[in-house]
């Protein structure tokens, strides 16, 4: 046996039990996805034979360009007030005392170990008209005291802040923990305010984490279904929600699948874009450590 | 200097936003009265009902045949993956990683949806043994960074001296390899069995007739069911969850 061979053989052994596992698992379904959206439906909520282009070509109607847009926009907006909560909380904890901050950080953690379901009924059951949110915003006049909260677009969205918060201040945390706090200390001596240095200075510096952040809220929010399913109505439907009807209402697989290969598509691309971003920022800062 | 009051702000309303909601949920849980929103008085009531519920405990007894099983085998799989991580620099590791790593940020409904495809496709029925097969894939991950997180402070010369008095490969791992790393293989497998016991989408999509779990019960009652019902079991939930946690803690701190 080849020499170089067999010295990688013990490699290969071990790694092949957990990289086969994914490949079979997890590769190889994700590209049946496209497989399948090019196959007929067959009247009994299978697969038919042979190959069509139909269920591509169905995505092209209105409906779904609406359905398409929210997705895209209710994602970009939860990224956005994540981040912006993100960034200071991150701050805030990384500068805290030691003692504390292992205490804020479980505080922030705990959350991601509750049942996501659980979570999200607690906020149906606030949001409902008759719920404490709800009358609470009304006694403060914030909203008029008919004005209905769930079943409407910004429940959803303050539902999906709510899931998507701990995983932007975690890898936020991270950075800004390795994040030399005297240079902010320098900017300020140079004359920079306290906002223009936090932004020109702090944020640069964890660009890393923030790039993380952005990821993994980005990316699980394009996908999100069950959260418009139980608080969202009609007009926050988003595409993971067409995704399920076509599977458990219809039964119609091969839609769904089209359905699907169109999410794994706008998935990949800010993936690839925050990847490149993030090679290209290793290349600069070498010493700079994943944030997750 | 000054700092400014705006982080601090920020950080005690981002976790009053966290907990709120949860604490309003464990108070009604004792409320007598039927709407959250009024207090009817403290009451056991619902816990009574919830112990009647036959469906929750067959579905509880489904939850936790699938996480034994997932945990199992993902913790196997992902410290083999955490291991060869660590060990070696290679192409294959890069590739591995990445493997690793994309499934913890894919959309959950699209690694439903795929498995469901796959197991379609070869004519499998749905039940307890696809659901656990979809659990085992999602929880791998999770298993080798908690693992690879713990390797990083590991002491290879501790290997190399095991096998310089004459311990061979199997001794090593028995007795030198797996004891150091237990901390951090059991806090991977305390994650891997909570986010099996949680796992709604995946199980959603590859659940066939009589494989109800836990999240799909609750969903189906939050859906069309009893809130008051929902509130004590996640009272309950959420006291395991924490004590959880605080098992995990332990663990991972030790030793530091």
């Amino acid at each position: 046996m080849n020499n170089r061979l067999r010295d990688r053989l013990p490699e290969w052994l071990v790694t092949l039990p957990p990289m086969g596992w994914l490949a079979v698992l997890f590769l190889l379904p994700t590209a049946l996805i496209f497989a399948i959206s090019l196959r007929p439906a067959d009247p009994f909520g299978g697969i038919g034979a042979g190959w069509t282009l139909d269920h591509i070509r169905a995505l092209a109607t209105h409906h779904y360009a609406v359905i398409a847009a929210r997705t895209v926009l209710f994602s970009v907006l939860t990224t956005a007030v994540c981040l912006f909560l993100a960034l200071p909380t991150g701050y805030y904890i990384a500068r805290a005392p030691r003692r504390w901050r292992q205490t804020l950080l479980l505080l922030v953690v705990v959350p991601f170990w509750t049942s996501f379901l659980i979570r999200i009924f607690a906020w149906k059951v606030l949001l409902h008209p008759d719920g404490l949110f709800k009358q609470a915003l009304a006694f403060l006049r914030l909203v008029p005291a008919d004005a209905a909260l769930l079943y409407h677009p910004p429940a959803v969205l303050l539902v999906m802040v709510y899931t998507c918060l701990p995983f932007a201040i975690l890898p936020v945390y991270a950075a800004a923990e390795k994040f030399d706090f005297q240079l902010l200390e320098a900017a300020r001596d140079l004359g920079a305010g306290r906002f223009q240095a936090f932004m020109r200075v702090f944020v640069p510096g964890i660009r890393r984490g923030v790039l993380t952040a952005v990821l993994v809220v980005l990316i699980p929010a394009l996908g999100t279904y069950v959260i418009p399913d139980l608080v969202g109505g009609p007009t926050s439907e988003m595409i993971g929600n067409k995704i399920a009807q076509r599977v458990f209402v219809d039964r119609n697989l091969p839609h769904a699948g089209a359905l699907a290969a169109l999410l794994t598509v706008g998935v990949l691309l800010p993936m690839a874009a925050v990847l490149v971003l993030q090679a290209r920022g290793r290349r600069r800062a070498p010493t700079d450590e994943e944030g997750l | 200097m000054t700092r400014s009051r705006f982080p601090i702000m920020v950080t005690y309303a981002v976790l009053a936003f966290f907990y709120l909601p949860i604490l309003v949920l464990v108070v009604n849980s004792f409320n007598a009265s039927r709407f959250g929103s009024t207090w009817g008085g403290w009451s056991l009531g619902w816990y009574e009902r919830l112990f009647r519920h036959r469906e929750i405990w067959e579905a509880l007894q489904n939850t936790l045949i699938v996480a034994v099983a997932a945990t199992a085998a993902a913790v196997v799989l992902g410290t083999l993956a955490a291991f060869a991580l660590h060990r070696w620099q290679s192409r294959l590791q890069r590739a591995h990683f990445t493997l690793i790593y994309t499934p913890l940020v894919v959309p959950e409904i699209l690694m439903g949806i795929s498995l469901l495809f796959f197991f379609a496709a070869l004519g499998m029925p749905l039940g307890l043994v696809t659901i656990t097969l979809a659990h085992i894939t999602f929880c791998v991950s999770y298993v080798a960074l908690v693992v690879l997180g713990r390797l990083q402070d590991f002491d290879w010369a501790v290997v190399e001296a095991a096998q310089d008095l004459g311990a061979g490969w199997w001794i090593t791992v028995r007795r030198v390899l797996l004891p150091l790393l237990a901390p951090g293989i059991v806090a991977g497998a305390l994650l891997a069995f909570t986010l099996s016991v949680d796992d709604f989408v995946i199980t959603f999509f590859v659940a066939g007739p009589g494989s109800t779990t836990l999240p799909i019960q609750i969903y189906s009652m939050i859906k069309h069911g009893s809130p008051p019902v929902i509130n004590a079991l996640s009272t309950l939930l959420l006291a395991v969850t924490f004590a959880a946690v605080w098992l995990s803690r332990r663990l991972t701190e030790d030793n530091r």
